[in-house]
Parts: C-alpha cells; sequence; structure tokens
C-alpha cells in the first residue's frame, strides 16, 4: 500500500464529517441530496482502502453495490424533490412541513 | 515517495472541494465542486489499485448522477440560497460543533487503538475487472441480481412519481 490505512481512513472520516456538517447546515434540499452523495463516497473510499489493506476483492463488490444504489437513490430522490418543487413552489426544507401536527 | 504525495494531493483536492460543496450558496457551483471531489476520489482509487472501480466513479457518479443534479437544478432554476433568520444561527453553530465532536472522537479511536495495524506486504491481486467480475458472478450472485431488482423498483417509482397528478 503507497500509504498507511490510517491515512486512507482520516480522509473517509473527514469527507463524512463534511457529508454530515452539509446535512445539518444547509436548508437546499438539493444540497443536501449532495452531502449524502459525498457521505456514501466516504464509506466506498473506507471500503475500498480496506479492500486493499486485506488483500480481498469482497470490499470492491460492496462499493459496486453502494455504487448501484446511489444511482438508484438519486433517481427516486431527485423525482421526488421535482414532485415537491411542483406542489409546494419550494426546495427549502423549512417551507416543507406537510406531515408536521 | 512520489505517488503517496500524489495520494496526499489528490486527499487535499477532494476535502477542499468537499467543504465547497457544503458552504457555497448556490446550487450549481456546489454540482461542479462534487464534480472534482469525484474525480480526486477517483483517482485515490487508482492509487489504492482498484482500476475498475475508478472507471465505475467516473461514469456513474462523475457522469450519470452528476448530469442528474445539474438537470434537475436547471428545471427548478434555484438562485442562491436566501440567508437565514437571526434564531437560527444557534443551530449552525451547533451542528459545526457536533460534527467536529464527531471527527475528533472518531480520530482518537483510531489513533488510540491502531497499535495492532501493520502494513501488508503481499502484492494486491484483485482491483482488475477479472476479479471483481469473478466474485460478483459467484460468491456474490445473489446480492448482485437483487441489486438489479432494486434498480427496477427505482426505475418504476421515479416514473410513478414523474407523472403529472400525484
Amino acid at each position: 500500500m503507497i500509504v498507511p490505512l490510517e491515512h486512507v481512513i482520516l480522509l473517509s472520516l473527514a469527507l463524512f464529517s463534511i457529508g454530515v456538517f452539509g446535512v445539518l447546515f444547509r436548508r437546499n434540499a438539493i444540497t443536501i441530496f449532495m452531502s449524502i452523495e459525498l457521505m456514501l463516497n466516504a464509506v466506498n473510499l473506507a471500503l475500498v482502502g480496506f479492500s486493499r489493506y486485506y488483500d480481498s476483492v469482497d470490499g470492491q463488490v460492496f462499493v459496486f453495490l453502494v455504487m448501484t444504489l446511489a444511482a438508484a437513490e438519486v433517481a427516486v430522490g431527485l423525482a421526488i424533490i421535482i414532485a415537491l418543487y411542483r406542489n409546494r413552489q419550494t426546495v427549502n426544507i423549512d417551507e416543507i412541513n406537510l406531515l408536521k401536527n | 515517495m512520489p505517488l503517496s504525495l500524489l495520494f496526499y494531493f489528490a486527499a487535499l483536492i477532494a476535502v477542499g472541494s468537499a467543504i465547497l460543496v457544503v458552504l457555497n450558496r448556490n446550487a450549481v457551483y456546489s454540482a461542479i465542486f462534487l464534480v472534482l471531489c469525484f474525480f480526486s476520489l477517483a483517482m485515490i482509487y487508482l492509487l489504492l489499485e482498484a482500476y475498475f472501480l475508478a472507471v465505475l466513479e467516473i461514469f456513474i457518479y462523475a457522469g450519470a448522477i452528476m448530469v442528474l443534479f445539474l438537470f434537475v437544478v436547471m428545471l427548478l432554476n434555484l438562485g442562491r440560497e436566501k440567508a437565514l433568520p437571526h434564531f437560527m444561527k444557534f443551530q449552525r453553530a451547533l451542528s459545526l460543533m457536533l460534527v467536529i465532536l464527531f471527527f475528533f472522537g472518531v480520530s482518537l479511536i483510531m489513533v488510540v487503538g491502531s497499535g495492532e495495524l501493520h502494513q501488508p506486504t503481499i502484492k494486491f491481486s484483485s482491483g482488475s475487472v477479472y476479479a471483481l467480475g469473478e466474485a460478483l458472478f459467484t460468491k456474490f450472485l445473489l446480492p448482485f441480481e437483487v441489486a438489479s431488482l432494486l434498480l427496477l423498483v427505482a426505475l418504476i417509482g421515479t416514473v410513478y412519481l414523474a407523472k403529472r397528478k400525484i
């Protein structure tokens, strides 16, 4: 391995933290979606690092499946955002409170 | 060691562009920086000898998913996100504090508990398309088929959601 495993995990942790921060910080539903993609990528990076570390292909298969899931999730999520926008004319999550009360 | 320097360079770009994704108020700029982040992650996958995944990262994430994102952002014609009312500032400071706590908590666990981590000396042999394909169609055949089912369900759900009236 060209770098110690710790550094790969640290990078993955940093990206995941930034993604969590984006979900907590932003009010725009599309940017929140991008932050979720960032978190999925951080997990992918950790899986690739461990796959390299243990010389096993299993981690890379997991990454493959996570990518499939991310594609499905983005398609459905963006369709939901478009439907929401059509009904409420906003993507600000503070104004979307249909299930409140 | 030029290759490890390349890793740190890509890591720096990935973290920097990720921060810009989160801090940008304009969703189009966020999407562009996310593409940059995905490209640097693909470079890191290459350096970790996951060749097929590096190509997939560019095809699926930087290609398909980001085009979908940009398409939706431009379709909805979003401008800049409005500034928050004053009482929300506390919430933002709290979120920043929680994330910093999370980051340093987990890295502390890693620093304290990583005494037994050793570096492998064996040559890596499972990053190729051949190895990944063999694992996918033998050991992981059922998850592979379930993933295709998931894609089918997502397809049907998206078509239903995209109808004019729901």
